[in-house]
């Protein structure tokens, strides 16, 4: 079983890994040969083969040392349930959209008027609901240990350190962009763009009900903003990043010597010293000019073209103003796997990088 | 009972009654809510100062800034030196030509790095950024290279760091004579 762990461990290199996924996800919820994905049945086959690769996987040891970590136990549960969730609202939503295809009102609306009571009916539920989460609840608390550590020391960083793991997302981005940028700015803007949508989108369609057919594109933005975007990169963070940050396989032991050659190089340099084979420009304006105006015409060049071609609907539809917005959340919220890329494959460190001004893209 | 004489004179605001208040004045009244305001005003200035005074301890139980860090014979050629990282957060580095002493911070968000003699360069634990002997970042997010504090040789031959002055390498301020010692 060797050549499945190191297989496991190649395909679970962040490039390949998140390639797969884009391509899984797009396929998955678009291409029309798969839409079985979202019958029950294959909820089973999915949730065994996850299952059974868990079970295989905790007999090896260094897969075992990170799942059963207790601090990770509870993610590979929420896995899980995300992958269940998220299955659930598409198995809803394409069974509506079959009966609103036959002209039928959406099942919600039928459920909403049936009349149960709430006691028993509801209370009830409620109740058990309320002893079995007791239970798991005092059984977690008693098995996963969570001991308090020797006294902070700032002279020793423990390797590799970890924020809480709901936090490990955010941590990833640090690694791909400024803190500035990571830890301020795209975090408040993934709060107010969630803020603003209901603003951005006065779509009335899906009210009330599951539906993918009348809302897709909505779906699709969102569950990619958070399936692959959030939850691949809480993954990644958890399970993937061992000491000094370097990413491990899952099968992989977590060596503190492992050697991973980088040298990341800021796009002034490759545009200077690379290609013109010139120094870098004393003048930050001049050195950085190419990236400040890439980034410029990501934003602004980007909405307008796709506004006239792929996009003409949205953007007749919204007027400018709207459009602009959902463009530049969009843009912000794609530089994200844009980023990653560029540093994966190119090493890009900074497309921007103002170090005088602690600025840098 | 409505004409009863004796409900209606309770009823009634006997005019005897504001002998309290007799003395109050408009005027009067204003300007004992103007001592009120001024002494309220005075009362909350008193504890913001007080406040703000608490920023800036009597005492501070810190390293002192400035250390003796030996001679430069104790520094082996082409080593970072450990010794007062815990202590001081410093990395003291001896290339072929010169003494410096490192800040022990990354330049990403603060973590302390660690220098990895097998793969030798600074790593940071936090965000994976990656430094050099030099101090040059080359890996990882952190934007600039680690900073330098001022090292000087005191006149008993010893070297002295002083951790109030720091040196910025993407300002120039590395070729500062007091940036490094030569050695």
């Amino acid at each position: 079983m060797q050549w499945f762990k190191s297989a496991v461990d190649w395909l679970c290199n962040p490039p390949i890994l998140f390639t797969l996924i884009f391509i899984v996800f797009f396929l998955a919820y678009l291409w029309k040969k798969l839409t079985w994905l979202w019958t029950p049945r294959a909820c089973v086959v999915i949730f065994l083969a996850g299952g059974l690769f868990v079970a295989y996987g905790l007999t090896d040891p260094n897969f075992r040392a990170i799942v059963t970590k207790p601090d990770n136990v509870p993610i590979v549960g929420m896995l899980f349930l995300t992958g269940f969730f998220s299955w659930l609202s598409m198995y809803l939503g394409t069974r509506n959209d079959a009966r609103i295809g036959k002209n039928l009102p959406p099942e919600e609306k039928l459920e909403s008027e049936i009349k149960i009571l709430v006691w028993p009916d509801l209370v009830y539920t409620e109740f058990l609901c309320m002893i079995l989460w007791s239970v798991l609840l005092i059984i977690w608390s008693i098995y996963l240990k969570a001991p308090i550590e020797e006294p902070a020391n700032p002279a020793k960083t423990p390797n590799p350190s970890k924020a809480p793991w709901y936090f490990l997302g955010l941590q990833e981005m640090l690694v791909y962009y400024d803190p500035w940028i990571a830890g301020v700015l795209l975090p408040g803007l993934i709060i107010v763009g969630l803020m603003a949508l209901p603003y951005i989108d006065p779509n009335k369609k899906g009210n009330g009900y599951y539906t993918f057919a009348e809302r897709k594109w909505e779906i699709l933005t969102f569950q990619f903003g958070y399936l692959v975007l959030w939850v691949m990169m809480i993954i990644t963070g958890t399970f993937f990043r061992g000491p000094n940050q370097n990413f491990f396989g899952p099968f992989e032991r977590w060596d503190v010597h492992k050697v991973v050659p980088l040298s990341n190089i800021n796009l002034s340099e490759v545009f200077w010293v690379k290609m013109l084979n010139l120094g870098l420009p004393g003048n930050w304006l001049v050195r950085e000019g190419l990236g400040i105006i890439l980034v410029l015409a990501y934003f602004t060049v980007i909405p307008m073209f796709l506004g006239r071609t792929l996009f003409k609907r949205f953007f007749e539809k919204m007027g400018m103003v709207r459009f602009q917005i959902l463009m530049f959340l969009l843009l912000c919220m794609v530089s994200l796997p844009i980023k990653m890329y560029l540093r994966w494959l190119f090493n890009m460190h900074y497309v921007v990088a103002i170090p005088e001004y602690f600025f840098n893209i | 009972m409505p004409d009863d004489p004796k409900a209606s004179a309770a009823r009634s605001p006997a005019p005897a009654a504001p002998a309290a208040g007799e003395g109050v004045t408009r005027r009067g009244f204003f300007s004992w809510i103007g001592v009120a305001w001024i002494s309220f005003s005075g009362a909350m200035g008193v504890a913001s100062v007080s406040t703000l005074r608490f920023f800036f301890p009597n005492v501070l139980f810190e390293p002192p800034q400035t250390f003796n860090a030996g001679f430069p014979e104790e520094y082996i050629p082409g080593q970072v030196d450990n010794r007062f990282k815990e202590s001081f957060g410093v990395f003291m580095v001896r290339d072929d030509s010169s003494i410096y002493a490192i800040k022990a911070v990354c330049t990403h968000l603060g973590c302390t790095p660690n220098w990895l003699e097998a793969e030798f360069k600074f790593k940071c634990p936090c965000h994976g950024s990656g430094f050099y002997i030099t101090g040059i970042n080359f890996e990882g997010p952190a934007p600039r290279p680690l900073e330098r504090y001022r090292i000087v040789l005191a006149d008993d031959g010893q070297i002295v760091v002083d951790k109030t002055k720091i040196y910025r390498e993407e300002k120039g301020e590395w070729k500062d004579p007091e940036a490094f010692i030569a050695a």
